[in-house]
């Protein structure tokens, strides 16, 4: 199981850092400070082995190819050297030696196979066998248990056993938890589930507990399930026996399987995982040890798969008739799309139709999609939920630096002296992010500033928590930057050399004092002080953010001044230092790259560019529309106006995710033609015309690009079920049938055409990424990705300081609707659920709605906690269940948008930012009262 | 009987010994006075080193050296540990220090403190202890009081603050790096070294780890200099050492004494001989841990190098008398039982292999042994000693390995015979469980 290839976690891939990666990022592992130096030349087994002062005797042996055995020791964490496996002979030493523990010295002289050491491991092993229950019969880590590899490979058998079995054999298992099981029959305390939960989730659940034999490990006081686990499994793959094991037994064992390695699609963290199948069976998901995500997961990434084998998944082609979805074949349904679709384009032009592609498809169905829309059909219509998360960092970062996109690496902030997150539960929607900023704060004293309504999981790791007033997020940044300026704090060089318009800042700023903005913000004063003093003043500073300040009616200008902050302090362009908008879902970022959007062309080319445009007619042989086309809320107005007649939809559900559904569902159901392309039967499925079934992440080929800009590979894990189809051969399908002629024999082949238009995705092709994908811009074949952006110069040249006003949310709260409402994600759920809600443990963690209000509310308006709420604004009504807790503020309620029964979106404000067309979702007036 | 200097008891028996100003009327921080007032903090420590203490919590170490480990600079943190967690079965001379006279400790821990620049200081005091514990927090109180700790102490520019700490009742928490583990609210279990205290210890700090007795000492060093410290008694034990009798011995308790005595008069001129006029049957002369001797063992000094030619160590001082009336099995299964239950737990070798001991033991006393028994448990012993990261797997094999290789003859007829030898009975009970 453990990996001993990899570097850990504590690698920043590509990384230029200014010291030596070895001072940076290894942890202690059991050496002296300033152990670390000079080459040294050893002895192992009689070879000569040269490696620097402070390598371990394991790791030199492993260089000079000398296999010592480990069970306790895993190249991820830190050294704990209880198994004693690996002791060695060290001439000179009075005992043995664990070599995973002990640096080399000049002139060792080490001996790890005598008699000696022999007898050692055997006896460390027999131990462990008479204390194990070795029913590896039907034990599911069989052949992937390290325990019994290592006894196989000493020849261990029964009348070799030294000692009486002396383990419990007929234990208590603890299941409570959805996802994972603890047999401590078979744990050999070697307390890697311990320093995986500690060390690299930085979550600390797991403790050991008891003393001698009866050591065991234990989260929470009775069961796990009284525990804050939340089932990201960094234990149940740290663990090197069965004692820790996935609670579904795959039946499978792991000789029978093949492992396949993909990208998570849960969400834009890009998850490298490990899926092991067999007979189109998913066996088990494990993270893949390599970046971004090290190994590690989240619930979902690891056991919320299960959908992919679901019943429910779409089958065959369906065209309604008489009113009814009725099944049909591949053929009928195609053909039923080109006659009605030309039939709109000759009654109403191309303009009215109208294309929603998706964040969740891959990177080249994105651009054929776009490409069929825009040269099949012939209009700039074509927009997907981007606009619903980031089209206001897409618009603001464009404005100040010239691209938008994060401008670091996840590895990288682990890096951080200061992480300043706001607007983002990053643990419920990055989880793998959270550990990497949490690992920054417990394992390298990063700062971290949170600045959320919300009492976030990571405020409690946080050094400050700032709780700004929903809304007031241009206040408190303004506030930031006066305090920087008034106490000198700010950058004069980087001002000076590669910015522009820093007075019109300084003005604007000026009024912005502590205290004022204490009164927009109810931020304290004094706090806000420190905040800005930490960020200006540490080494390096990045800022995290997410939908909590993109999605306002003035979330271009929250983006604006998050860029003003960067640039003030100058901690932008360097390594682990600059504004990190953490996308959403698995390909949003890809989605927006490859030109699924009404304005740009792949690439972020602009559709009223005459030569950029000229570009595409030649490339794609069709003369284009110069128009920009609608975005998704105008589209929706376009249809309710008549404008729109015929909608194409691929993987997305605007009917449980675009803000203000009572108006979603009428317009879409006003629209003449509805396509829809999905795996499930969706909400959005459930009113088309024609429903077409696709192949899911795993049942396909092609790339996504998360959110540090990396274009990392999907594999083929399974067949598709039925007559499911990749959405690339649907669209090429469609567009054919349309009379645009679209073949491809594979997505690289998509790719390449990509990378042939698009300057930054130049050097992108399959072939180069199948090892760890590449980070954008990539200009050609030989340039080796991007790590981080805007280095001695930003993409637009000189970063530009755009000075921001406050002003208040669209919807504040009166004497009608009193209350805040704010919406946003859960761990255990993704998006609009269609994958999230078919996974049985997922669902076992949270399996419906609900509304979090403080207790004071809670009890000041005669509600009970878990009993029923009416929460209602002025565009409809929603009755979900009370959560009652501290994390919301006494008069905000948070509502997850996820559940179709009790639909956040009902509630949410449709009013746009007026440049990125972004809805406010985080703020609307809300009434909270008990049902009649 | 030679002549007896009291250097640790001095103030026993006085009245109220534990108070401050009783304590200082017999010369109670006058030592650390001399240090602050005319003596720099080098001249301190080297007086340290010249005297040759040796650490009296079991591994002798020399503490002068141990505290010169420590980084040299003045502004780094650095922390001094007071080790009280005084749990060694036959032993419980530094309760009557902490009970009796807590303010020498407190003296030694702050002069020590000033010869090293520490910032704080911890005293880790055992659970049990709960009276200790408060006269400690009084005497901590008081020296605050007196400004003998705090800010300036004494206007030479000294800053220290000592901690009380109270444990939690596990024997492994006296073992230096659980004992830091335990004060930084961890789970007390020890940690693999590198890197050692002296670079990383407690809170990842720069730390010292010391036994109350030991810095009881320090006083006495610096009020009478080193080298007069040095010339008293044993050459490798200089210094007077507090030995605590127990067992079938007439007059049990703590007897400070010359290292150099030797266990015979300690058990006999001191201890006033066998309970009962029986006959002396063994001795473990350090404390559980160490190696336990014969009757025909006992006529060397209670030094390193007397008990070395015996194949024991002097340990911590606890000398625990057997007469012939104890039958070695049940006391040995007495002491597995000790060490299985206080293994941590982390290493294999220490927590299966102290459980598999106890077991082959308990069957040979259960009358369930069979033949290669010993074979077995002394092979078991040769995969523990020195295969783990604290030496709790060596303090439980060390006793087990003599006791089988001295009473070969007893274990033997126990397994052939499923019976105690006939002069012995069921063992009543010596050490508490």
């Amino acid at each position: 199981m453990a990996d001993t290839d990899s570097k850990g976690p504590n690698y920043p891939e590509n990384v230029k850092t200014t010291t030596s990666p070895k001072e940076t990022t290894e942890p202690l592992k059991g050496k002296n400070p300033g152990d670390i130096g000079a080459t040294i030349r050893i002895q192992i087994d009689g070879i000569d082995v040269k490696v620097p002062l402070g390598t371990t005797i394991l790791e030199a042996a492993k260089s000079a190819g000398i296999k010592i055995p480990v069970l306790c020791y895993h190249p991820k964490l830190k050294i704990a050297g209880n198994c004693r496996v690996c002791c060695v002979e060290v001439q000179g030493a009075r005992t043995l030696q664990p070599a995973c523990a002990t640096p080399v010295a000049p002139n060792m002289v080490v001996w790890t196979s005598t008699p000696k050491v022999k007898q050692s491991i055997k006896t460390v092993v027999n131990l462990l066998l008479a204390s194990h229950n070795c029913d590896c019969l039907v034990c599911d880590a069989a052949g992937a248990c390290e325990l019994q590899n290592l006894a196989y490979e000493l020849g261990i058998d029964v009348r070799s056993r030294q000692f009486p079995i002396s383990c419990n054999t007929l234990p208590e298992i603890d299941s409570s938890s959805p996802v994972l099981q603890y047999d401590s029959s078979k744990c050999i305390q070697c307390t890697r589930c311990i320093r995986a939960c500690s060390e690299v989730q930085g979550k600390g659940i797991i403790a050991a507990l008891h003393r001698s034999k009866n050591v065991m490990i234990s989260a929470g006081i009775r069961n796990w399930s009284d525990s804050r686990c939340d089932g990201c499994g960094e234990c149940v793959q740290a663990c090197p026996t069965g004692a820790l094991s996935q609670k579904v037994s795959p039946k499978v064992r792991v000789w029978e399987a093949r492992k396949v390695r993909t990208s998570c699609s849960y969400c834009g963290v890009g998850c490298q995982l490990d899926m092991w199948v067999s007979e189109n069976k998913l066996v088990k998901v494990e993270g893949a040890d390599i970046v971004p995500n090290y190994g590690s997961t989240c619930v979902k990434g690891r056991y919320g798969h299960d959908f992919l084998n679901s019943s429910e998944r779409l089958k065959t082609p369906m065209i309604r008739r008489n009113g009814v979805l009725q099944e049909a074949t591949w053929e009928e349904a195609i053909s039923e799309i080109a006659f009605k679709i030309k039939k709109i384009k000759g009654e109403h032009g191309n303009d009215a139709i109208a294309g929603l592609s998706s964040a969740r498809v891959t990177n080249e169905e994105n651009y054929l999609f776009q490409k069929t829309i825009r040269a099949a059909i012939g209009t700039n219509n074509v927009d997907h939920c981007a606009r619903l998360c980031h089209a206001s960092t897409v618009a603001g970062l464009a404005q100040a630096f010239g691209s938008g996109a994060m401008t670091n690496s996840i590895a990288e902030l682990e890096h951080a002296k200061c992480i300043l997150v706001t607007g983002s539960n990053t643990t419920e929607t990055h989880p793998v992010i959270a550990t990497v900023i949490r690992r920054a704060v417990r394992e390298h004293g990063t700062k971290l500033i949170v600045v959320d309504p919300r009492r976030i999981d990571l405020v409690n790791n946080a050094t400050l928590w700032l709780r700004q007033k929903n809304g007031t997020d241009v206040a408190w940044i303004n506030g930031m930057m006066n305090v920087i300026i008034s106490e000198n704090l700010h950058n004069r060089t980087f001002i000076e050399q590669r910015t522009e318009g820093f007075e019109e800042l300084r003005k604007i700023v000026e009024k912005f004092t502590p205290e004022s903005v204490e009164e927009i913000t109810h931020i304290p004063a004094r706090d806000l002080i420190e905040a800005a003093r930490i960020y200006a003043k540490a080494e390096s500073s990045s800022i995290i953010y997410s939908m909590g300040i993109t999605q306002h009616t003035t979330g271009t200008d929250n983006v604006l001044s998050i860029a003003n902050l960067a640039m003030l302090t100058g901690q932008i362009g360097k390594p682990f230092s600059g504004v990190n908008p953490l996308r959403g879902q698995n390909n949003v970022q890809g989605a927006c790259d490859v030109g699924a959007l009404p304005n740009f062309y792949p690439g972020y080319q602009k559709v009223s560019d005459t030569l950029i445009k000229e570009k595409f007619e030649k490339a794609w042989g069709v003369k284009l529309s110069s128009k920009d086309g609608l975005t998704i809320i105008e589209m929706m107005n376009a249809i309710e106006e008549g404008k729109i007649k015929g909608l194409i939809v691929m993987g997305e559900n605007p009917m449980v995710s675009d803000p203000n559904l009572k108006h979603v569902e009428k317009a879409l159901r006003k629209t003449e033609f509805l396509v829809v392309i999905d795996i499930f039967m969706s909400e959005t499925a459930a009113l088309a015309d024609v429903v077409l079934p696709a192949a899911s992440f795993a049942e396909k080929e092609g790339t996504f690009t998360n959110t540090e800009r990396r274009v990392i590979l999907l594999r083929e894990v399974l067949k598709a079920p039925g007559q499911a189809k990749p959405d690339w051969q649907i669209i090429c399908d469609i567009s054919s049938a349309l009379g645009y002629e679209m073949k491809y024999h594979n997505a690289a082949e998509i790719m390449d055409e990509i990378a042939s238009l698009t300057p930054i995705y130049g050097g992108i092709h399959h072939y180069r990424l199948q090892e760890k994908g590449i980070q954008w811009p990539c200009p050609n074949d030989d340039h080796p990705g991007t790590v981080y952006l805007h280095k001695d110069k930003f993409s637009r040249g000189l970063g530009k300081f755009h000075p921001v006003d406050f002003i208040p949310p669209d919807e504040i709260p009166n004497e009608e609707y009193p209350f805040i409402l704010s919406t946003g994600r859960i761990l255990f759920h993704y998006h609009t659920g269609t994958m999230s809600r078919k996974s049985v443990p997922l669902n076992e963690y949270v399996a419906t709605g609900y509304a979090e209000i403080h207790p004071d509310d809670v009890k000041k308006l005669g509600l009970e906690d878990g009993g029923k709420v009416l929460i209602s604004t002025k565009r409809g009504k929603i009755e979900t269940i009370v959560k009652s807790t501290e994390k919301v503020a006494p008069g905000s309620v948070f509502v997850p948008f996820h559940f179709a029964e009790a639909p956040a979106n009902m509630l949410t404000n449709d009013a746009l930012d007026p440049i990125a067309r972004i809805p406010e979702y985080k703020v609307a007036a809300c009434k909270v009262e008990k049902p009649h | 009987m030679a002549e007896v200097e009291k250097i640790l008891t001095s103030r026993i028996g006085t009245k109220s010994s534990s108070d401050i100003d009783s304590a200082m009327q017999n010369g109670a921080y006058e030592a650390l006075i001399k240090a602050l007032t005319k003596m720099t903090p080098e001249q301190v420590l080297n007086e340290v080193k010249t005297a040759n203490l040796k650490g009296r919590g079991g591994a002798g170490f020399p503490a002068g050296i141990k505290l010169s480990f420590l980084p040299k600079d003045k502004k780094s943190i650095k922390y001094l540990v007071c080790n009280a967690d005084e749990s060694e079965p036959g032993t419980f001379k530094d309760r009557l220090l902490i009970e009796n006279d807590p303010h020498r400790i407190l003296e030694g821990i702050i002069i020590a403190a000033y010869a090293v620049n520490a910032t704080s200081g911890f005293i880790y005091i055992r659970g049990e202890m709960a009276s200790g514990a408060k006269i400690l927090e009084k005497a901590i109180s008081q020296a605050y009081e007196r400004h003998f700790l705090g800010k300036n102490i004494m206007g030479s520019g000294l800053d220290f603050d000592i901690y009380l700490v109270r444990g939690a009742g596990a024997y492994i928490c006296g073992e230096e790096t659980a004992l830091m583990n335990s004060i930084e609210g961890k789970r007390g279990e020890p940690r693999t070294k590198p890197p050692f205290p002296a670079n990383y210890g407690v809170y990842g700090k720069p730390s010292n780890v010391n036994n109350v007795e030991t810095y009881a000492n320090i006083p006495t060093i610096i009020e009478k200099g080193g080298s007069w410290y040095s010339k008293i008694g044993s050459q490798d034990t200089p210094g007077t050492r507090l030995f605590g009798l127990s067992g079938h011995i007439k007059k049990p308790g703590i007897y400070e004494l010359k290292s150099n005595v030797t266990l015979r008069e300690l058990i006999y001129d001191f201890g006033g001989g066998i309970l009962g006029d029986k006959k002396l049957k063994a001795v473990i002369p350090g404390g559980s841990s160490v190696p336990v001797l014969k009757a025909d063992e006992i006529n060397v000094t209670m030094d390193i190098q007397g008990l070395k030619k015996v194949g024991s160590m002097p340990g911590s001082g606890g000398v625990i008398v057997l007469n012939e009336t104890v039958c070695i099995v049940k006391a040995l299964l007495n002491l597995i039982t000790f060490y299985e239950r206080e293994s941590c737990g982390q290493c294999t070798p220490c927590r299966e292999g102290t459980h598999f001991l106890r077991l082959l033991i308990e069957n040979i006393e259960k009358g369930e042994g069979v033949e290669g028994d010993c074979e077995k448990i002394l092979s078991i012993c040769k995969n523990i000693m020195g295969r783990t990261i604290c030496p709790l797997g060596d303090a439980a094999v060390m006793p087990v390995e003599s006791f089988i290789k001295k009473f070969r003859d007893e274990f033997e007829f126990h397994i052939k015979e499923k019976r105690c030898l006939p002069e012995t009975f069921k063992m009543t009970t010596i050490f508490s469980e």
